[in-house]
């Protein structure tokens, strides 16, 4: 196992990129996503790294030199945040329709406007749709493991999909935390050579982006829709060896407290710390309160979700983007579809908070659990959301 | 040299790489030139293709016209991904996990493509300095979407977006000079050529291919249906395009200006303006204007070539 050390999170997330040795960086800078890429050019210009850094003119063409380097069989790496996800927008519903397996890391920030720099996750869920493996990350730690298991998962021949790791900006990508690094033979290991299925050459002539009729169109969604579903089990087996081989084994959902809990909380990325603090607080007082984080974004874990929650009264489900006049939060709206026909659906309260890099502490989320106990009181409909911690 | 082009055409590979049976319009010139830029470039290419006219006939899947590896990705964004099919590929050689066959890298895309949406793109990959070539096939509109203007439509020209009117006589801009702009990147290659004259294109092609760094064709690629004229004058206008000073064909190789077909006396433009029905609605006086515009940058360069 390799050592224990220091270092911003950004940093090591290059580092590990290094380590799975990339072969082209196709990247243009945005805060907070520009300590990674800055590390991955340095990386290159000291001959530590032997992979094409592109510096291009654009997120939109970040994204086009990524699709063109994944389909002559190049492994690729990118990394971006908000306006420049926004920006790359096309493409991003490109990659996974023409079976790319392109790994991006998103520095989560806050979509314009007004303009901010800073965390929500209102960048990586105006792409929900987009058909990419989609996962978050909580702490530095585990942004690095997942660096090696995002190749692994993306290039396996059977998914052969781009993957999106989430790392809240700022409040991940810049603070320093310990760090256990893995030694380049267990990256050898854990992750095998890119062998494409098909790849751009001259002598085996293939034709990639072809346009789709409306007699095929629909079929051809259809598959990319199954290849999606199907990622599963590898995403499953690749967390299972990563385990084996590193001694942390990730789920794609994850629980604490949830033992006779009748309320639980879902968070998603790195505010689950928080929101667990505020459980140890809610447990100390008697309050059977437990925490359920998503992970795993897309696909869905639907069977693992059910599983978490069975049983719960009330949820209270933490969202970091906002529906404008609509059923409240993303997460808040996939939940409840996930819920609705099973058997005594719990309550769920709904709070959009942390926009754009607000402050919320253990004591906001108890607040936001004595709200809970007395909305639960009456009947709580879906357009019930509330923006907290709104100064009045 | 006429006889020499006779001579010259045997010389020419019997090979289709473009093949045949896409679903071009009757007469497209355009479909012309891509075949004979496949022809030059041959089996070791990998193309990297604009949404656009050559991209809807060639490949409705599941059929596909390519005898050659092709990507389309976007409609913008051509000349990005040919930066990371060559970025991609020089990685995978430096690295020991392909073979250096010498693949020659290109990027082809219409006049919306290259000169509007996509020149963003192509400029950085200019650059950046990528070994590629992007060739531009220029019919002067938007024709897959229905003949809208772009900024390559010549000044007086019809289009859905810029009709003749009882107020605007057509488009009311210049077309945009790419060849230029390429220049002014400081490229080692830049080129015009036209697909009436295909022994030049060919040459011109070749060489790009050869040439270490980025390459430049702007190709003219007559439309009967947007220039509406009739299928089978597509050629005779093309050549009516060079023999009038309207599109003159030249290169620039390192920096030196070079015209390929010289025209000793140029024909007037109305020769070329009047079997058109995008111009037929021109004004003798809009007819001078041109007339001035094309002899004044005919002269312009000429004066560069002898520099």
């Amino acid at each position: 196992m390799g050592e224990r050390v220091g270092i911003e999170v950004s940093l090591a997330a290059a580092e590990a990129v290094k380590m799975a040795n990339v072969d082209v960086v196709a990247a243009y800078p945005i805060t907070p996503q520009t300590h990674i890429v800055e590390h991955l050019s340095e990386l290159v210009a000291d001959g530590e790294l032997d992979a094409e850094f592109i510096p291009v003119e654009s997120e939109h063409s970040a994204m086009s030199v990524c699709c063109g380097s994944s389909a002559v069989g190049a492994r690729t790496f990118t990394c971006t945040s908000s306006q420049g996800l926004a920006l790359m927008n096309e493409i991003v519903f490109i990659a996974p329709a023409m079976r790319l397996p392109i790994v991006m890391i998103l520095a989560n920030r806050s979509l314009s406007g007004p303009l901010s720099i800073w965390n929500d996750h209102t960048d990586v869920m105006s792409v929900r749709d987009c058909g990419w493996i989609q996962f978050f990350t909580e702490n530095g730690q585990e942004a690095f493991d997942h660096v090696m298991f995002s190749f692994r998962v993306a290039e396996n021949p059977a998914v052969s999909l781009p993957i999106m790791m989430n790392m809240d900006g700022f409040v991940l990508t810049h603070v320093i935390e310990p760090i256990e690094f893995w030694d380049q033979e267990t990256v050898k290991q854990y992750l095998p050579d890119f062998e494409p299925v098909n790849r751009l050459h001259p002598d085996n002539p293939v034709t990639m982006g072809a346009f789709g009729l409306p007699g095929i169109f629909t079929e051809a969604k259809k598959a990319q829709d199954q290849a999606l579903i199907n990622s599963k089990p590898v995403i499953l087996k690749a967390w299972k060896d990563m385990g084996d081989l590193v001694g942390r084994y990730y789920k794609p959902v994850e629980t604490y407290h949830v033992e006779g809990a009748e309320t639980v909380f879902l968070s998603m990325g790195s505010v689950g710390e928080t929101v667990s603090l505020a459980v140890d607080q809610l447990r100390a007082q008697g309050k059977p309160v437990g925490q359920v984080k998503l992970r795993l974004w897309r696909p869905f874990p639907f069977e693992e979700f059910r599983e978490a929650v069975r049983g719960v009264k009330q949820m209270i489900v933490i969202d970091r983007a906002i529906t404008y006049g609509g059923v409240g939060g993303p997460v808040a709206s996939e939940i409840r579809s996930a819920l609705y026909l099973e058997e005594n659906m719990p309550t769920i309260t709904n709070f959009l908070c942390g926009l754009a890099g607000r402050d919320v502490t253990a004591e906001d989320y108890m607040a936001m659990f004595e709200k809970t106990e007395q909305m639960a009181k009456g009947k709580v409909r879906q357009e019930d959301y509330i923006i907290y911690g709104v100064r009045e | 040299m006429e006889r020499f082009n006779v001579y010259a055409s045997r010389l020419i590979t019997k090979k289709e790489y473009f093949s045949p049976g896409h679903r071009a319009c009757q007469g497209c010139a355009e479909a012309l030139a891509v075949r004979l830029v496949a022809k030059a470039l041959g089996q070791n290419v990998i193309v990297s293709s604009a949404t656009g006219c050559m991209e809807i006939v060639s490949s409705p899947l599941p059929f596909t016209n390519w005898r050659v590896p092709w990507i389309h990705v976007a409609f913008e964004n051509t000349s990005a991904v040919a930066s990371g099919v060559e970025g991609g590929t020089k990685a995978l050689i430096r690295k020991g996990k392909l073979p250096d066959k010498g693949t020659v890298f290109l990027g082809m895309g219409g006049d919306g493509a290259t000169t509007d949406i996509g020149l963003q793109s192509l400029s950085g990959a200019f650059e950046r300095g990528h070994n590629f070539l992007y060739v531009c096939y220029d019919n002067e509109a938007y024709m897959n979407t229905g003949i809208q203007r772009s900024s390559s439509t010549p000044f007086g020209a019809a289009t859905t977006t810029s009709p003749a009117g009882k107020l605007k006589p057509g488009q009311i801009t210049w077309k945009k000079n790419m060849g230029e702009i390429a220049v002014a990147h400081n490229i080692p290659y830049v080129a015009t050529a036209c697909s009436s004259y295909p022994f030049d294109l060919i040459e011109k092609v070749k060489k790009a291919a050869r040439i270490k760094g980025p390459a430049y064709v702007h190709v003219l690629s007559v439309c009967p249906t947007g220039w509406r004229i009739p299928p089978n004058k597509a050629i005779w206008i093309g050549r009516l395009a060079v023999e009038t000073g309207v599109f003159p064909l030249y290169e620039v190789e390192n920096g030196k200006y070079r015209i390929t077909v010289d025209v000793p006396e140029l024909k007037p433009v109305l020769d070329y303006l009047k079997p058109q029905g995008r111009f037929r609605h021109l004004t003798p006086e809009l007819v001078d204007q041109i007339q001035e515009r094309v002899t004044r940058e005919y002269n312009q360069l000429k004066a560069k070539t002898a520099l």
